[in-house]
């Protein structure tokens, strides 16, 4: 009887964990997180943006700072053209003081990022996007009927950022954008730190 | 420089506990690589394979080892196999990492390291539902066509009621 009564409860758990979050084509919700530098961040806060691409990642994880470099590239790259990036940071810092919001701040000066790095304390905005990893990017246009999502997946497909003839995955996707396309590829994965969601309170 | 490496290691072994069962052939990784995996994923056993994936750098994979080599160990003598499957880095796997982590906790089940740099071309192999994180865990046993993913961590009972249910 146990055993049954543990499958069901794998099998909710899974049509939960698939039912969850976005997918391409998708409104995104906006949010209003807390910047390293204390003031709060929105998406409507970026009048002229086009779109964003925003990443949930973290302080501790190997595949998080193995990107950081370039996710300062891709700002440089795309935010005069209209697309800036916006790092959130989703992680429990009870569960990994590494991720707490202080060292965020820690990490985003020594790594000189020059887009904004909102601490999800809540959790909700990685829920309702359906973030489950890190670095996990969510590209979004501005469209009539809100924040399209537009690309979800990873950087590129080199983590260890070896391979020159590396595909570039979201580069490829804003370069479609600007160039008046929906992109062609919008769906990738990689390798990544799960998400350390908060303990449920029973 | 790895064969070096393992060889010394067989040597410390041979010569300071030829007396106990440690298996020398377990502490070797094997190398894998798509195609190699295909053939795992694929392959006409009624062997059960619980393959986990795993890397240095995740805390939660390094707790939730000792329960895989745990299970192998109780169901040992069972058509089933443990394989502790590594998605690090390159770099980690080239310095040694992977070996140390490995020796250093005294995994017990086979240690593979996936040679394929671009993560997109196994995830979906393995399964379309996983995502990308780990710890992940799939169970597979062909000729009773059961294929079982599970992007979760788990400790021993969770993990022995997922191979149990495999036995009916």
């Amino acid at each position: 009887m146990r055993k049954y009564i543990l499958t069901l409860v794998f099998a909710f758990a899974a049509t939960i964990v698939l039912a969850q979050g976005y997918q391409v084509g998708d409104i995104a919700a906006d949010f209003k997180l807390k910047n390293v530098d204390g003031k709060m961040v929105s998406m409507a806060d970026y009048k002229d943006a086009k779109g964003f691409i925003i990443t949930f990642t973290c302080n501790h994880c190997p595949y998080s700072v193995a990107y950081e470099d370039r996710l300062v590239e891709l700002d440089k790259k795309y935010k005069s053209k209209g697309y800036p990036v916006i790092a959130i940071n989703p992680n429990d810092a009870v569960a990994y003081p590494a991720d707490s919001y202080d060292n965020m701040k820690v990490r985003a000066k020594d790594k000189g990022f020059t887009f904004p790095y909102l601490h999800d304390e809540s959790q909700a905005i990685a829920k309702a996007y359906g973030a489950t990893r890190t670095p996990h990017m969510y590209i979004v246009q501005k469209t009539a009927k809100g924040m399209e999502v537009v690309y979800i997946g990873s950087i590129d497909n080199d983590t260890d950022n070896k391979n020159p003839n590396k595909e570039k995955y979201v580069e490829a996707a804003v370069n479609d954008l600007l160039a008046g396309k929906k992109p062609t590829n919008n769906f990738t994965k990689a390798v990544g730190c799960t998400i350390k969601w908060k303990k449920q309170s029973n | 420089m790895k064969s070096v490496i393992t060889l010394i290691f067989s040597l410390i072994l041979f010569t300071s506990c030829n007396t106990t069962e440690t298996k020398i052939s377990e502490k070797v990784i094997q190398e894998i690589d798509i195609p190699k995996l295909e053939a795992l994923l694929n392959a006409d056993t009624d062997t059960t394979y619980i393959i986990n994936f795993w890397a240095t750098w995740c805390a939660p994979c390094l707790k939730e080892i000792p329960y895989f080599d745990q299970l192998g160990e109780t169901y040992k003598k069972d058509k089933m196999k443990v394989l502790l499957v590594s998605v690090d880095l390159g770099s980690a796997y080239e310095s040694g990492s992977v070996h140390d982590a490995m020796t250093k906790r005294n995994f017990q089940s086979q240690v593979l390291y996936i040679t394929e740099s671009d993560a997109g071309k196994y995830i979906d192999l393995v399964s379309p539902e996983w995502s990308g994180a780990i710890p992940a865990t799939i169970v597979i046993n062909n000729k009773k066509g059961i294929k079982n993913f599970y992007e979760q961590e788990f400790n021993f009972q969770e993990l022995e009621q997922v191979y149990l249910t495999t036995k009916k």
